[in-house]
């Protein structure tokens, strides 16, 4: 059985911008799975999903989805896709069944079957009682679960989702994480993008790590976490004194330290100064790095343990923090 | 979890329709939903379309020469006119208006073009559908001019078949043109360009004067030439006024209002498609 995505060095430019959106990625995602691209705003993510779902041309490389190539063979790919945007993109000129039942018989899907299919998400969703409104009487989180429903008419193999949790309130956004845990585990495979990660974390099998148009780690989210040097790290947030020169280097040569990282002046004033050290036992140096700030005469504003998160694993590739 | 019995088919062995029947079926559908929407909102479609031609048959047509302003028979030459111009603004408004929500913040347009047919096919129907339309718009002046013009209501009936024809000619004429309109001009501008556009179009388009009596100010009579409703006009007025006393009445030849409207029709097309894969393919 073929994988149900394989993207090989795919490139995307826009005309008029400097650089390349995707620059030169691969990856694939096997069938069944749940898959993550992470990644800041701007880092590809959109303009990938856009090149698998056949609406944004790929410059170079190649790319397939269900077996069928995205630039030479779109109506096989989109037979067998369902996208769900970032944005509503609902027909506003229909009634909420009606957007169901007109996007299945756009994918042929008959009549008797997009009724019966159509009655049991809307009871599902919670949508039955006003399946006859139109969507601009809906909010943001029922639009969203219309969305969800009109991706599931025509029976996709592959869903898409594009930052779905994005604008949604913390009781819709659990909602939809059932769902699309709910729909793995019958055999769907999922491509999801998100910026979230928790999001990222609680979801998927394997994650792609993305950032300036490229895919700086690929695995499963376990394997990602064994990146950071010793497992975890302690954050160390200082004022700014005439001590802080020459702490990175004390830090470092603190028994037990990996890695020592400035994370420049972040914090709550202009005039601090951060520091991530990673170590295999970064708990155990909270004694000494506190010992080795004041003793240069520095006050400490914080410091706290840091466990193997996906945003550490992030922050470990990138020297910067997501958002 | 109760959520484990979340619907939507099991994915099966997917049954091989052939893509032209996946494509065919997908228009079909898209066809069948905008039906539906101008179904829904047809006293509002009617009203919008037959307002403006009802005045001015009523004006033109029975008024001015009632008292003496026009010529008795002026009706007759009107009613091409507004047949053409009727047909034209209600095919271009079919098009355009809808067009600049599918493609505006929204993008409502994207659940049809990931339907499993080519994308230039979701423009296409957006032109038949124009088209049609329009055409609906032109052939409900009839009735209404039988009715307001009463005995001077006057089309000749030996050439139904060229009738028929001109009026789809108009109707296609504004749908692609519509769809010209929609894919250029940005949300915020298009009433501005309706002001812009319609204007001009109706008043130099021949709807209330036949091209041939224009000689006189023959600057302007060629001006006229450049008007895509100037060949709806006259070709409908070829097929619709009577001859009088064994003349032919006058107007620019059919084979020459033919040839022009299928050039502008074809090179708006043109253009209209490739601004729209344009807007809707990066």
């Amino acid at each position: 059985m073929t994988d149900a995505i394989t993207v090989k060095n795919l490139v995307k430019t826009f005309p008029k911008s400097n650089g390349n959106a995707v620059d030169g990625v691969s990856f694939t995602v096997r069938r069944g799975e749940i898959f993550g691209l992470l990644g800041p705003n701007g880092a590809g993510k959109t303009t990938t999903i856009g090149v698998l779902t056949t609406t944004v041309r790929p410059t170079s490389g190649s790319a397939e989805v269900a077996g069928h190539d995205v630039a030479h063979d779109q109506i096989r790919v989109k037979q067998r896709i369902a996208v769900l945007p970032q944005m509503n993109n609902l027909d506003r000129s229909l009634r909420v069944r009606e957007i169901l039942t007109f996007h299945a018989a756009y994918h042929g899907v008959p009549k008797r079957q997009r009724e019966a299919l159509a009655d049991s998400l809307l009871k599902e969703l919670g949508l039955f009682e006003r399946q006859n409104e139109k969507i601009a009487r809906y909010s943001g989180g029922m639009a969203q679960r219309v969305m969800v429903a009109r991706a599931l008419m025509h029976e996709p193999e592959v869903l898409f989702l594009d930052e779905p949790t994005n604008n949604l309130d913390p009781q819709s956004r659990l909602f939809l994480w059932e769902r699309i845990q709910a729909l793995n585990e019958r055999g769907l495979t999922i491509l999801l993008t998100t910026h979230d990660m928790d999001e990222a974390d609680r979801l998927c099998q394997r994650i792609a790590i993305m950032d300036h148009g490229k895919i700086l780690v690929n695995d499963t989210t376990a394997e990602l976490k064994k990146l950071i040097p010793g497992g975890n790290a302690l954050e160390l947030q200082v004022e700014m004194g005439s001590g802080v020169e020459g702490l990175e280097n004390r830090l470092d040569s603190l028994p037990g330290v990996i890695k020592v990282e400035s994370m420049g002046s972040s914090g709550d004033g202009p005039d601090g100064a951060a520091y991530r050290i990673y170590a295999a036992e970064a708990g155990a140096l909270v004694g000494p790095v506190v010992q080795a700030a004041t003793g240069a005469g520095l006050v400490i504003r914080d410091i706290s343990v840091k466990n193997a998160t996906l945003e550490e694993v992030f922050i470990y590739l990138t020297g910067r923090h997501l958002r | 979890m109760s959520t484990h019995s979340l619907s939507a088919a099991p994915v099966t062995a997917r049954r091989e329709v052939s893509q032209f029947r996946l494509a065919i079926n997908a228009v079909r559908a898209i066809a069948q939903r905008d039906l539906v929407v101008t179904a829904r909102e047809i006293v509002q479609f009617l009203l919008q379309a037959m307002i403006q031609p009802l005045f001015f048959l009523f004006i033109f047509g029975k008024v001015l020469p009632g008292i003496g302003l026009a010529a008795h028979g002026f009706a007759a030459l009107l009613l091409p006119g507004i047949v053409s111009l009727s047909g034209l603004l209600a095919a271009i408004q079919g098009v355009t208006l809808p067009l600049v929500l599918d493609l505006g913040f929204a993008r409502e347009i994207d659940d049809r073009l990931l339907a499993p047919l080519p994308v230039w096919m979701v423009a296409a129907e957006k032109v038949l559908f124009g088209t049609l339309r329009g055409a609906f718009a032109g052939a409900c002046i009839f009735p209404m001019a039988l009715v307001i013009l009463g005995p001077d209501f006057s089309v000749r009936t030996d050439r139904i078949g060229m009738l028929v024809l001109m009026v789809l000619l108009t109707g296609a004429t504004g749908a692609t043109i519509g769809m010209l309109i929609g894919t250029i001009v940005r949300a915020e501008f298009i009433s501005l360009m309706f002001a812009l556009i319609f204007t001009p179009l109706i008043f130099t388009g021949c709807t209330y004067y036949p091209w041939a009596a224009l000689e006189h100010i023959r600057w302007f009579q060629i001006l006229t030439l450049a008007n895509p409703l100037t060949y709806c006009s006259e070709g409908l007025r070829y097929a619709m006024v009577k001859s009088g006393g064994g003349m032919a009445f006058p107007t620019l030849d059919i084979r020459v209002v033919i040839a022009a409207l299928l050039v502008g029709i074809g090179a708006c097309f043109y253009l209209g498609l490739r601004m729209f894969l344009k807007r809707v393919i990066s």
